[in-house]
């Protein structure tokens, strides 16, 4: 007797809800079988890292504070990887965006009418993300450039542009020399809900729930998944390939820009050194877990961000690295991989002679 | 456990193969006997089992349960090395050959012998000599991608004599075929027989079992349904075996009356991939009410007349031009919008996605306006109502319609394209080997569809490379040779023979028509 794996015919909509959930059960038991190597009570690691992220107001807003870019990279991240454009640029397109806002903010302000500054700010800010992931995909669609390497060298060119200026001609005179431009003026701050939680989170919610909505409710929503499904079937049922996957990237941009413009405006106030913690990489994960699935994003972002919040809190109260919390968040990603194989696939029992796979290529 | 001794055993023999996929029961408990110098023809629809039967015995697929004897002796073939080293070699349905690499270079490519630094020389040789012998003459230098498909299926034969297969199975090799070329291969088959060898020789069409075989398997539904001398049968029991009904071979049609020009063009020049020409000065007429068939090898210009026509390949020169107004180089959405539709060649790449569901695959033209959608709002329950109603109409078997439609037979799928097109065709139906690859069953319901579109006054382009579905369908026939029209005959008294001389170049009055 022996087991096959057997494609399934509709996605199974048990196996959609119940992969993360496995996966992040199974991750938890890799990374305690790494604790006990490591010397250390998983059982009260655990409990610390929870405690840490969701025992209290403090760490529940601060790991807000965290989901709140993570949702917005991870719902651009998963709109352009719908249509097999990997956009691994998000990290880039933040930073961008944080410069765009930040040169709002800071120049703007004296002349532009105060009600104007927070809209303004957001939608320069999303437009420089926009810009950030357009020159990609205009290479993509005009010239056939590969996208995973020039979105992933844009981050270092936005990285060293924002660096660029808040070391040089944006740094703040009055900072005793620190990298970092000077405070923003206070109407250009977002809002702030409890802590350090500022209305990023209400914009990105929205913008989940739109999403979903045009992906999954409308004409455009049905185009994307068949170009993302099957360009060439999509060019003969009249659908134009390369406009849509550039609107798409723009729009996928966009939303890593509105994380950016958050982080700037909601968190740092002001453009300095750390802008990112890298938030644009941990998208891919998001997205990944989420299945791509825009209602999904916002719950695994939060979970994510419990874990670097919640690794921090392990290193203080039980002197192990903090680099815990990105471990489990990199063991996370092995099983739902493997997860994902079960939404497509199931296993099936062999028995008597048929002793190896039943499904290999052929006619 | 076995005391037949070698010469009294067959040279193949299968006992009691069962085999299933998810929901199908391919091999339901076949047995199959092959004699040594003997064509054994596998006769069934499409999704009978027969490719499954035999990817068993070549090594492709491991049965579920039964036993093979190769020369009497119980083999255990795991991979086609195993086949290969008993002997046994297939021509797949769809060829195996690597594009950028050469003819010699396919041939030895995976031989386990092959030296860490093959002898080119000897090798090439070898295969011209296989060549003379068998007179099937490719040259062992040009690239897979610069022979023609039948060149092609030369290579892969070429590639089974030149590891000294004693048993050859060819799957549906004359599907891509002009009626020249299968008179070719039946001479190759019958030389190997001369030989000693034996072949199974899989069609889904009678009057290749009566021309390549001596002996006749009939497959339905995973089970043998009939084995008989091919000397003992005749084509329409072969048919009658094969369906498990009676079957039309004509089709009913009403009296042609043309009308107005629905489709023109005026010596349009296109190029193909690879930037060569492709068409060349090619005019044609198609009238309402009318079929035009387009007669011609695959490859001489079929699938680029039917995506200038649609707008998915640029015009280098001429026009077209659909209900007299112009449409040369208009986009694809232009055109889907002056009421044109088609069902393409490459029906899974192109003609329907595969991950997506049956019913939006059948909701992707009429998507664009109501009832499906409102504004720029899709309603998904309007789909699934619309996808009923298809599925009924068109007698498309599926699941369910949430089903992604990769999991639908060939025929099913063609159904649910064919379903689509004609529910959002306004003037203009482009049907690009509608039939090919489909068992009799949905051939008879493609076709019956074609003309009762035809019927309702829309003009039909059929291209097709069977001369006998052209007869019986079309009103007026054009021949493509090398990207021209060397011929337009109404229907009505043309003769097979007169078109399959045009098919492969030649002027009836025996002067070649080269360029
Ligand atoms: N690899 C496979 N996975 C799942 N189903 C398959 C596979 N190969 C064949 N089938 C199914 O088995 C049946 C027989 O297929 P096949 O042997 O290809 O038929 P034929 O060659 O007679 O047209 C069909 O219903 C087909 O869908
Ligand atoms: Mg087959």
């Amino acid at each position: 007797m022996s087991f096959a794996f057997e494609k399934r015919k509709t996605v199974s909509k048990t196996a959609i809800v119940a992969v993360p959930i496995i996966s992040f059960i199974v991750s938890l038991v890799l990374t305690g079988i790494l604790l006990v190597a490591f010397g250390a009570d998983p059982f009260s690691t655990f409990a610390a890292m929870f405690k840490g992220a969701f025992g209290s107001g403090r760490a529940l807003t601060e790991t807000l504070v965290k989901a709140i870019p993570l949702m917005l990279t991870g719902l651009g991240v998963a709109l352009a990887f719908k249509l097999k454009f990997w956009n691994i640029g998000a990290e880039g397109q933040l930073t961008l965006a944080g410069v765009a806002a930040s040169w709002v903010a800071i120049y703007w302000s004296p002349w532009l009418p105060e009600p104007l500054l927070l809209p303004t700010l957001i939608l320069v800010g999303c437009a420089a993300g926009a810009l950030w992931a357009g020159v990609p995909a205009l290479l993509k669609t005009r010239l056939k450039v590969d996208e995973t390497l020039v979105t992933l060298m844009l981050n270092y060119v936005a990285i060293l542009i924002s660096q660029f200026l808040y070391y040089g001609p944006w740094r703040d005179p009055k900072g005793f020399g620190f990298p970092g431009t000077q405070m923003f003026p206070r109407e250009a701050w977002f809002p702030r809900i409890a802590g350090r939680a500022h209305i990023g989170l209400y914009l990105a919610l929205v913008a989940a729930a739109v999403l979903w909505f045009v992906l999954n409710r409308t004409r455009w929503g049905f185009e994307l998944k068949v170009i993302g499904n099957s360009p060439r079937a999509a060019r003969y049922q009249g659908i134009s390939v390369e406009r849509n996957i550039l609107l798409a990237v723009l729009l996928s941009g966009a939303l890593c820009g509105l994380a950016g413009v958050g982080e700037v405006a909601g968190i740092s106030r002001r453009l300095q050194q750390g802008l990112s913690l890298g938030y644009g990489y941990t998208a891919i994960i998001v997205a990944w877990m989420a299945q791509l699935n825009p209602i999904a994003i916002p719950f695994v972002a939060i979970l994510m961000g419990g874990l670097l919040v919640g690794g921090d809190q392990v290193q203080m109260v039980m002197g192990l690295p903090s680099s815990m919390g990105l471990l489990m968040q990199g063991m996370m990603l092995f099983p739902m991989l493997a997860g994902s194989l079960f939404t497509e696939y199931r296993i099936k029992k062999i028995t008597g002679t048929q002793a190896r796979e039943s499904a290999r290529g052929g006619a | 456990m076995m005391n037949e001794t070698a010469s009294e055993a067959s040279l193949v023999e299968m006992r009691g193969i069962c085999k299933s996929f998810p929901g199908v029961q391919a091999s339901d408990d076949i047995n199959l006997r092959l004699e040594r110098g003997e064509v054994l023809a596998l006769l069934g629809e499409n999704g009978a089992g027969k490719s499954t039967l035999m990817n068993i015995l070549c090594g492709l697929y491991r049965q579920d349960s039964g036993d093979v004897f190769v020369r009497g002796i119980k083999a255990d073939i795991r991979s086609p090395r195993d086949a290969a080293d008993l002997g046994i070699g297939m021509v797949h349905q769809n060829f195996m050959l690597v594009d950028t690499m050469t003819v010699a270079e396919n041939v030895v490519l995976g031989m386990p012998s092959l030296a860490f630094i093959p002898d080119m020389a000897a090798i090439r040789q070898s295969i011209l000599e296989l060549g003379e012998r068998y007179n099937m003459t490719v040259d062992p230098d040009a690239y897979i991608w610069q022979l023609s498909v039948g060149e092609q299926q030369r290579v892969e034969i070429l590639k089974q004599l030149y590891r000294k297969a004693e048993i050859l199975v060819l799957d549906e090799p004359t599907a891509v075929l002009t009626p020249q070329e299968s008179k070719e291969l039946n001479a190759v088959v019958k030389r190997m027989q001369a030989e000693g060898k034996s072949a199974v020789f899989i069609t889904h069409k009678m009057d290749e079992v009566i021309a390549f075989s001596d002996r006749v398997m009939v497959l339905r539904k995973g089970k043998v349904v009939a084995e008989k001398v091919t000397a003992d049968t005749d084509p329409k029991d072969l048919a009658r075996m094969m369906v498990g009904r009676e079957i039309l071979f004509r089709v009913e049609k009403a009296p042609f009356k043309p009308g107005a020009v629905v489709l023109e063009l005026k010596d349009v020049c296109a190029d193909d991939e690879r930037g060569l020409p492709a068409l060349r000065d090619l005019s044609l007429q198609l009238r309402t009410g009318e079929i035009l068939g387009i007669a011609g090898v695959a490859g001489n210009g079929q699938r680029e007349l039917s995506e200038v026509v649609t707008g998915l390949r640029p015009v280098k020169s001429g026009g077209i031009s659909i209900n007299c107004v112009d449409s040369t180089n208009k986009t694809p959405l232009q055109i889907i919008k002056s009421g044109v539709s088609h069902i393409p060649q490459d029906r899974i790449a192109v003609g329907a996605v595969g991950d997506m569901s049956v019913a939006n695959n059948l909701a992707m033209k009429d998507y664009r306006s109501a009832p499906i959608s409102k504004g720029i709002m899709l309603l998904p329950k309007r789909i699934l109502e619309f996808a009923r109603k298809m599925i009924g109409q068109f007698n498309i078997t599926t699941p369910s319609p949430e089903t992604r439609i990769k999991f639908l037979s060939g025929g099913n799928i063609q159904k649910t394209i064919l379903a689509r097109e004609i529910e959002s065709c306004g003037s203009l139906l482009i049907a690009v080997y509608p039939s090919r690859g489909l068992d009799i069953g949905a051939t008879e319901s493609v076709r019956k569809e074609l003309v009762a579109q035809r019927d309702t006054g829309k003009g039909v382009l059929l291209v097709s490379e069977d001369i006998d579905e052209l007869l019986s369908v079309a009103d007026t026939i054009a021949v493509l040779y090398d990207g021209r029209a060397v011929g337009v005959m109404p229907t009505e008294g043309a003769d097979p023979e007169e078109i399959g001389l045009l098919m492969a170049g030649v002027q009836p009055s025996g002067k070649e028509s080269n360029s």
